[in-house]
């Protein structure tokens, strides 16, 4: 029996959990479709969720793309085709690509992290484009690309150093209408590998206090810098994109298992953390940078 | 004193890639490393090292760490436990983008180094108190200095400017020289000291 896991139409960090609880309670070798006929609409982090969750699947998964044309044609655009085609049964029509498509703009198109070389080219195709998107669209200080190439590399070696597993990193730009009314840069950053939890668990001598969870880990690595490494200088990379996000007043959120922990600014009206979440393998994770308000 | 120049873009290139520009990645920033640290033990017991950062493009905290901090952290004594040698170490070409990732790791591990942004412009960059400020920006200034003429110069007690001194060469920021202190910078190399 195929269970069918349906794609929410707009599909971002908040609606992908969703997906993430429709598949909770199914085995691992499931036969699932994902179903992503009526979506009209998906972030970065939505496109990476969908390539990482078929990597948690031991049957290969079959998935139904978007029917509406535009919203095809966008997916196609970001990269996702490419690489759903290694790990699902792709149903109907695979759609091609076309250049300046959309409202949106894919700053990376959905790259695939799996060694550190894979952060060097990511690190040097981001800053080709960077300085038009920052500075000239979201009114960001010229420093800014060069932060925010260093905020990309960070993100990515998580996946190196800690998942265990390759995963998939994607920026974007669009307009946040709903929300924000003005433009925004998202990074998203995915892996299936063994998450927070697991990762501070391997550390030598780690103490356990009374509460061990997703959240307590995630508050580990996230707030206190913690690494499993014994290695003083290491754990510096989430707080370096802490201080990113914070000169840029954008947002960091982090899902990991069972939880999700997230710096939130003053425009944004998320919680700091949420617990008890459908499970779900390795970390994921969102950095928004939103447009800078110039005065006119 | 001995003198040395390394250039970190060669060493990146040399030990990682030859077309990379980027210092990105742990491994990689390990790899500059080792590579530097081979040029170091060539060096002879009292040498001052430029680190030469004017080809390196984007630094993250991953490879400051490597190639900045775990350097320092080498030779500083005090901090080591027993450093190859007596290196010394002047940084140039850093640049505004690279500040954040350096800053951070100093502050991390509490350390401090001498940075030439411009030709014969020096500062200190990291962790460093007031008192050890003032002292070093008057040594620099000032060229070779023995405690009493510190002292009467910044018109201190000998007795309060000479552990400074002594803890500013522990860290690697000056260097005691004949009977004297000279701060670590550009007058080091030219051996223009008064």
């Amino acid at each position: 029996m195929t269970t069918v896991i349906t794609v929410p139409p707009s599909l971002d960090e908040q609606s992908v959990e969703q997906v993430f609880e429709q598949l909770a309670p199914l085995p691992a070798d499931a036969r699932i479709l994902v179903d992503a006929r009526h979506a009209r609409w998906a972030s970065p982090y939505g496109l990476t969720a969908l390539l990482t969750l078929a990597q948690t699947r031991t049957t290969r998964p079959a998935f139904a793309g978007p029917e509406a044309e535009d919203t095809a044609s966008y997916w196609a655009r970001t990269g996702f085709y490419r690489h759903a085609e290694a790990l699902y049964d792709l149903h109907g029509t695979v759609p091609r690509g076309r250049a300046g498509a959309g409202e949106s703009s894919v700053l990376l198109e959905i790259t695939p992290v799996v060694r550190s070389e894979d952060v060097h080219e990511v690190v040097d195709r981001i800053q080709q484009r960077a300085h038009q998107i920052l500075v000239k669209e979201l009114n960001l200080d010229p420093q800014s690309t060069m932060r925010f190439a260093m905020t990309l590399s960070e993100a990515c070696q998580n996946i190196v150093e800690h998942a265990g597993c390759g995963g998939w990193v994607a920026v974007q730009t669009y307009k946040w209408q709903k929300r924000l009314g003005r433009r925004v840069c998202v990074i998203a950053v995915c892996d299936a590998g063994v998450g927070f939890r697991r990762s501070l668990e391997t550390a030598h001598g780690r103490p356990r206090g009374d509460r061990w969870d997703d959240a307590t880990a995630l508050e580990e690595a996230v707030i206190r810098g913690v690494s499993r490494f014994r290695d003083p200088g290491r754990g510096q990379g989430l707080a370096g994109v802490r201080r990113f996000i914070g000169k840029w007043d954008g947002k960091l959120s982090i899902r990991s298992g069972t939880a999700r922990i997230a710096i939130v600014p003053g425009w944004d009206e998320d919680v700091p953390l949420v617990e008890d979440l459908p499970a779900f393998p390795g970390a994921q994770m969102q950095i928004t940078i939103p447009e800078r308000l110039t005065a006119r | 004193m001995n003198h040395q120049h390394i250039d970190v873009g060669v060493a990146l290139r040399r030990s990682v890639c030859h077309l990379y520009s980027d210092l990105v990645t742990r491994p990689t920033g390990a790899a500059v490393r080792r590579e530097i640290e081979q040029q170091l033990a060539l060096a002879g017991d009292r040498t001052l090292t430029v680190i030469d950062f004017s080809q390196v493009g984007l630094l993250d905290f991953s490879c400051a760490d490597e190639v900045v901090a775990k350097l320092l952290l080498r030779y500083c004594a005090g901090v080591a436990d027993a450093p190859p040698h007596e290196g010394y170490f002047l940084f140039r070409g850093v640049r505004e983008v690279h500040f954040d990732a350096i800053e951070a790791v100093l502050e991390r591990h509490g350390l401090a180094l001498v940075v030439e942004s411009e030709p014969g412009a020096v500062h200190l960059m990291g962790v460093v108190e007031p008192g050890e400020r003032e002292v070093w920006s008057r040594l620099e200034r000032a060229g070779r200095r023995s405690v009493a003429q510190l002292a009467a110069e910044l018109q201190r007690d000998a007795a309060a400017v000479e552990p400074l001194l002594q803890g500013l060469c522990r860290r690697r920021l000056a260097v005691p020289l004949d009977d004297g202190y000279v701060a670590v910078g550009p007058s080091l190399l030219t051996g223009r000291l008064q």
